[in-house]
């Protein structure tokens, strides 16, 4: 099952901005709905999203349930070195789902 | 989404637009309250007694949106996003959906630009606020007007 | 307001302010033709656009997958048959709903896909509107984003076409309300702030927002009968294929866009 698609470059110049494009399928159940018998369906959402250079955080979104279905997450980040650029979507219900990318810096 | 059921929009015909401006979002006047009271507790949270100030925040999101399920949202500061001054952190606000926090981000000069662009909820015609941390202890903030209407056909649980 | 009146009070209005002639005014010339797409807002339509932002594209690489996966008492995938959909499959969607020799009418591309299923690969149908049925669909409609829908029409489809400009046009349900009525005769003008557009199904499946997933035809015309107070078709009903032929052939030479986002 395709979890989550990431945008960006496969290389870059030394200190170029680049920009990143993810998207997470998750229904960021909100926890407001009801079933047609009027029972609450319980929250559901990713909590946080993370983006690592090379093991070092560089980017990070606490979601609420006000963040759309199928979360976009677009940013940019500086390329400094060659090396994996890895992003963790964490969340409820013990969901969590990682994504890495090489880059190639010159 | 049944909080959206709430709210009727009676925006008709091709005077939607100007219509908005005259058109009260028809919320019980108690949850309103509430939730006013409660966006302005999150952003107290974030700020505590510190002044927020207008400017360098640019807050992006369409004047009448397709569909309140998913509202393009993009937020940008102005910073050089230097070692000594940069972003620490972005918060969005709304103050009338049933929660007031909408997203936050923490970054750093790392990230290059502040920014981000995603897509959010929007329970009813509303304000959405940003506000941005600054390296150096300030808040900036920006606001956004937007026009909320229901699907003329709603067919949850009738499918 | 209960959930059950927001329909009804909507659609009332729209009568009070529609002008209810008889159904059968003109058809929309073919000059004047325009997808859904354009009646949507800038930031909507950059997201259908960019693949890094569609969310249709997650259903895409499912449908990827599903095609690679051997299934069912024959151990076959699609791929061992048909290769590399990017071959393949192009230009497919763009002819569907066609005409079944087997069955003697037309299928649409949903049921096609699980005739596949059931005859070649041996193995269960998928459920109308489940996820891998609608990732297979959408993945085979993606092969052909861009071209433009070709319908054959011939001596065996015509009487399916005719069926289905039947429906189009019939008015239907508590509020005695035909598909032309709004499609043909009030494109552009609004439904409680929405636009009403010509009705032009040149990008499914597709991600809706008010669905907050992506959905097949059958289910977004499910969506307009029950609105219109009507009984909806079940999936896969004669009259629905009837009706996305008919659909299809009023849309031909506009191009595939599939998967397309839609308020």
């Amino acid at each position: 099952m395709a979890r989550a698609v990431v945008t960006l470059p496969a290389q870059a110049r030394r200190g170029e901005i680049i920009e990143i494009k993810t998207l997470a399928a998750h229904p960021m159940e909100t926890g407001f709905r009801r079933t047609q018998l009027g029972e609450l369906i319980p929250r559901d959402i990713i909590r946080r999203f993370v983006c690592s250079y090379n093991g070092v955080e560089v980017f990070r979104v606490d979601l609420h349930p006000a963040v759309a279905a199928n979360p976009l997450i677009a940013f940019t980040t500086v390329a400094t070195e060659s090396g994996t650029i890895a992003f963790q979507w964490i969340g409820d219900n013990g969901y969590s789902v990682t994504e890495t990318a090489s880059i190639r810096v010159e | 989404m049944t909080s959206r059921r709430e709210f009727l929009i009676l925006a008709c015909g091709a005077s939607s637009l100007t219509a908005a401006r005259t058109v009260e979002a028809q919320i019980d006047p108690n949850q309103a309250a509430l939730r006013k009271a409660a966006y302005r507790e999150a952003l107290r949270k974030v700020v505590g007694d510190a002044q927020v100030r207008r400017g360098r925040v640019k807050l992006q999101l369409p004047p009448l949106i397709d569909n309140g399920n998913s509202v393009p949202l993009s937020v940008e500061v102005e910073s050089p996003m230097t070692a000594a001054d940069h972003v620490r952190a972005i918060h969005v606000f709304t103050e009338k959906n049933p929660l007031p926090d909408v997203v936050s981000v923490t970054l750093g000069p790392r990230a290059g630009r502040a920014g981000l662009s995603t897509r959010v909820r929007l329970a009813d015609t509303q304000t959405v606020t940003a506000i941005a941390q600054l390296s150096d202890g300030s808040f900036w903030s920006d606001s956004a007007d937007v026009v909320v209407t229901l699907s003329a056909c709603l067919e949850e649980g009738l499918i | 307001m209960s959930i059950c009146t927001r329909p009804c009070l909507v659609l009332a209005v729209a009568c009070v302010l529609l002008d209810l002639r008889a159904a059968g005014a003109a058809e929309i010339p073919p000059a004047e033709r325009r997808s859904g797409y354009e009646f949507m807002g800038r930031e909507t339509r950059a997201m259908q656009d960019d693949d890094a932002t569609n969310p249709g594209l997650l259903w895409v690489l499912d449908g990827e997958a599903l095609w690679k996966r051997k299934a069912g008492a024959a151990d076959r995938a699609c791929a061992d048959c048909h290769g590399d959909a990017r071959a393949s499959m192009k230009g497919v969607a763009a002819r569907y709903p066609a005409f079944d020799a087997a069955l003697g009418r037309p299928v649409n591309l949903e049921q096609r896909i699980n005739a596949c299923r059931t005859g070649r690969q041996k193995a269960a149908p998928l459920a109308f509107e489940s996820r891998d049925l609608l990732a297979l669909t959408a993945y085979v409609a993606r092969q052909s984003r861009g071209l433009p829908i070709d319908i054959a029409i011939d001596e065996p489809t015509r009487p399916f076409l005719q069926a289905g400009r039947e429906t189009f046009y019939r008015r239907q349900g508590q509020l005695n309300l035909a598909c032309a009525q709004c499609h043909d005769d009030h494109w552009g003008a609004k439904l409680a702030g929405s636009p009403i557009t010509q009705a032009h199904p040149t990008g499914y499946p597709l991600y809706r927002l008010e669905w907050q997933g992506l959905g097949s035809l059958e289910r977004r015309l499910r969506s307009c009968l029950v609105g219109m107070r009507a009984e909806p078709y079940a999936y896969g009903a004669p009259e629905f294929v009837d009706l996305e032929l008919y659909l299809m052939w009023r849309a031909r030479g506009m191009k595939i866009e599939t998967p397309a986002v839609r308020p």
